[in-house]
């Protein structure tokens, strides 16, 4: 059930949404996802390579690369040592130079060691050399809480990232996007950051044979709904799911949209449904000071303003470094309680 | 000053020399490695159970690093380390109750259970931090060599009193923050010492893998003036001589070292890692050479322990684990009130979605400052 299929992008054939396939079920595991959308690519150009800690002999520390140094050699899936600036500074050298990297982050958090060549190089490079050197790169690797990991290894970046211009951020919610998202993003000619959770690399979805790309900007509606919109992304999306289920119990019913990229966001997709529902309420596991949750809210404010029976509620990761104990780290968290609460708040149902 | 540049040789035979130290001190060390090894099995045994959750990185093999380098330091000497921070914290005197209940995630453990296995600090033992983020800590361990000499030379207005020890591993050399760190302490003649226990892994990448000139970890101190020493890392009684005379060098000079600490990991980097990258037959190597059974058989030798105090010694670290298991499993989970606490000095709550965040203290509580005699006050 996806949206705005007759736009423009969805009219050229390399782009399809992954249920237009149609063939089996296959169900394979999300890391395996990302694999076969990188192995293919791989195959595909041979500029496309893989760099990162542990990716090559250690099959990846998420098993996420497994078994692509046999395929591919150790010109093109390449470990690195423990040095985020240098190896993703030099990868932006090489997208320079023409290539296309993928570098691997083990956790986005990791990512911050090397903040300025991936906020202050790959994103401005074209502007700043005024159209003369772009910079088509893959960042990616796990974002967001782990399990118990704490506050150093626990990072949401897009709550980060986002504010800065000149880099589009995938977060998919289930394999099959996953896969038709990360090859579109190694196709991509500008720099990409690819958002993973380690919690759902060992989910499973039905991920058809055959090649699909998604388009960036281009939401999924997951579950059609009439008294509430929940807009999305990434691994609360399926807390939403989860939601809309027990809401639906009581009578709530719940439109849940996957927004699937945050930058580009698909603005049109959300504002029709909150046009039909006149409620909104957005979820976002970054913390909520000036979130790309912030954002959004801001725009349906915007854009619906006359639709809207209540304001924009939204759900978000609480104020404060994550938390080691387990049980902190649960009610910190996004979770199915608060979005429950949110929107029985939003739709007067408190 | 005498440092050892090849790993000690066992002597058969000849009994090892001791340092001129109180019997009682040289049995502390034995009991401290005997606990952080005991304190790391049952780590292992609760992660299993899961009553230990995120990363857990364990120390065992590696025991004589953390008992010999703190033996050598005065208290008063601040340390900083990385993620694998056990053995530090209970070499340095964090009880074994406070470590534990920390990964239980319990009000009990040293960060009321906020930062966990990887987070662990110590405010009356001097430990600034296990740090989870490789190489961080390095600018920090030269932060808080500033911080000592300058309130000892600037506000206290005499000599440089104190050393930082700033732990990394092998894998830490090669973040560009290290690099920086050990520039300005060379710069700033900081008295810290920045310990590389070189275990020859970083996860499953052997060290020649992502380490240029790793044959010699020193040379990465040498273009930033750096004092050297190569330490055997697997023998208590070589880092304790080496580092206490590096150490107060240190003191007296006022100025960085770097050790190339030569030890191994014996088991995986954490508890996911079936260690494919090497050889069983690699890993019983090191084994026989176990830096206990070692220490064991010098005071032996020497008279200071016999066969039965050994066993009693072993008899109360497994003891003193018990117990706290027991008291982490019995500590209550954290309020969940503590979720918003420890954000700022002041008391301040949740964020509201205003500009004013939800109070959890007094409205007394909101301005109070550190007063610049070091006091406590309102300003
Ligand atoms: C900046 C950063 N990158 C990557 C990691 C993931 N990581 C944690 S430990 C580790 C290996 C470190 O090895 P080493 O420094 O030799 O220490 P050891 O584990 O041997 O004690 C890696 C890659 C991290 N925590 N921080
Ligand atoms: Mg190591």
């Amino acid at each position: 059930m996806s949206a705005t299929m007759s736009s423009p992008v969805m009219s050229n054939p390399i782009f399809r949404e992954p249920e237009t396939l149609g063939g089996a079920v296959r169900e394979i595991e999300f890391r395996d996802a990302i694999r076969e959308a990188m192995s293919e690519e791989m195959r595909r150009d041979k500029r496309v390579f893989l760099l990162g800690e542990e990716v090559a002999q250690y099959d990846g520390a998420y098993k996420v690369s497994k078994g692509m140094l046999a395929e591919f050699g150790e010109r093109r899936i390449i470990d690195t040592p423990i040095s985020e600036s240098g190896f993703a500074g030099m990868a932006i050298g090489a997208a320079m130079m023409g290539l296309r990297p993928i570098c691997e982050f083990m956790s986005w958090s990791f990512s911050l060691v090397a903040a300025d060549p991936i906020l202050n190089n790959a994103p401005k490079m074209l502007y700043m050399s005024g159209g003369q050197w772009g910079c088509p790169i893959v960042f990616r690797g796990n974002d967001g809480a782990g399990g118990q990991l704490g506050s150093t290894h626990s990072w949401c970046v897009e709550g980060l990232f986002s504010n800065v211009p000149g880099v589009k951020i995938v977060i998919p919610s289930c394999p099959a996007d996953a896969k038709g998202l990360m090859k579109t993003a190694i196709r991509d000619d500008d720099p990409v950051f690819f958002l993973e959770s380690e919690r759902m690399l060992g989910n499973k979805g039905h991920v058809p044979e055959g090649e699909y790309l998604i388009p960036f900007g281009h939401a999924a509606v997951r579950r059609k709904g009439t008294d509430c919109t929940l807009c999305s992304w990434g691994r609360p999306v399926n807390f939403c799911l989860e939601a809309a289920e027990i809401l639906a119990k009581e009578g709530i019913s719940c439109e849940v949209i996957d927004l699937r990229t945050i930058r580009p966001l698909d603005l049109p997709t959300v504002v029709a449904s909150v046009r039909k529902t006149n409620c909104a309420v957005v979820v976002d596991q970054s913390w909520s000071f000036s979130s790309p949750g912030g954002e959004l809210a801001a725009l349906i404010h915007k854009h619906c303003f006359d639709d809207l029976d209540n304001f924009v509620h939204r759900v978000h990761s609480d104020d404060v470094p994550t938390p080691y104990s387990s049980k902190l780290e649960q009610e910190y968290l996004p979770n199915v309680r608060k979005i429950c609460e949110a929107v029985r708040a939003a739709t007067y149902r408190a | 000053m005498s440092i050892s540049q090849t790993p000690t040789p066992v002597v058969n035979g000849q009994p090892r020399k001791l340092p001129s130290l109180p019997a009682p001190t040289l049995v502390k060390w034995l009991r401290d490695m005997h606990l952080i090894r005991e304190f790391e099995v049952r780590c292992m045994q609760s992660y299993q159970e899961k009553k230990i959750g995120g990363f857990c990185h364990v120390y065992i093999g590696q025991e004589a690093v953390a008992v010999g380098c703190v033996a050598a330091m005065k208290h008063e000497d601040p340390i900083v380390t990385a993620y694998r921070d056990h053995g530090h914290a209970l070499a340095r005197g964090m009880t074994s109750r406070a470590c534990m209940a920390e990964m239980y995630g319990k009000v009990g453990g040293c960060a009321k259970g906020k930062g966990g296995s990887m987070h662990m600090f110590d405010r009356p033992n001097n430990l600034y931090g296990g740090h989870g983020i490789v190489g961080a800590q390095t600018p920090l361990g030269a932060g808080l060599a500033f911080g000592t000499k300058y309130e000892d030379e600037v506000v206290n207005g005499g000599k440089n009193r104190r050393v930082t020890l700033a732990f990394l591993g092998d894998g830490a050399v090669n973040q560009g923050a290290f690099y920086e760190a050990m520039n300005l302490a060379g710069l700033f003649d900081l008295p810290v010492i920045f310990i590389v226990e070189n275990n020859g892994y970083s996860m499953g990448t052997a060290i020649h893998r992502g380490t240029t000139m790793s044959h010699d970890l020193c040379i990465k101190g040498r273009a930033h003036g750096l004092k050297e020493a190569t330490i055997d890392g697997m023998d208590v009684l070589a880092v304790y001589q080496d580092m206490h005379a590096l150490a107060e060098w240190c003191r007296e000079n006022s100025r960085p070292a770097i050790v190339d600490m030569k030890c191994y990991r014996y088991k995986g980097h954490s508890m996911s890692d079936p260690r494919k990258y090497r050889t069983r037959e690699e890993e019983e190597r090191h084994e026989s050479n176990d830096p206990i059974g070692k220490y064991e058989r010098a005071l032996l030798d020497h008279g200071v322990v016999t066969d039965e105090s050994i066993k009693e010694i072993m008899k109360a670290c497994r003891e003193e684990v018990r117990d706290a298991i027991q008291f982490s499993n019995e500590s209550p989970e954290p309020p969940m009130s503590d979720l918003y606490t420890d954000v700022f000095v002041e008391p301040w709550g949740r964020f509201t979605g205003s500009s004013q965040p939800e109070f959890t203290g007094g409205a007394s509580n909101v301005c109070t400052f550190r007063a610049t005699d070091g006091k406590e006050g309102l300003v």
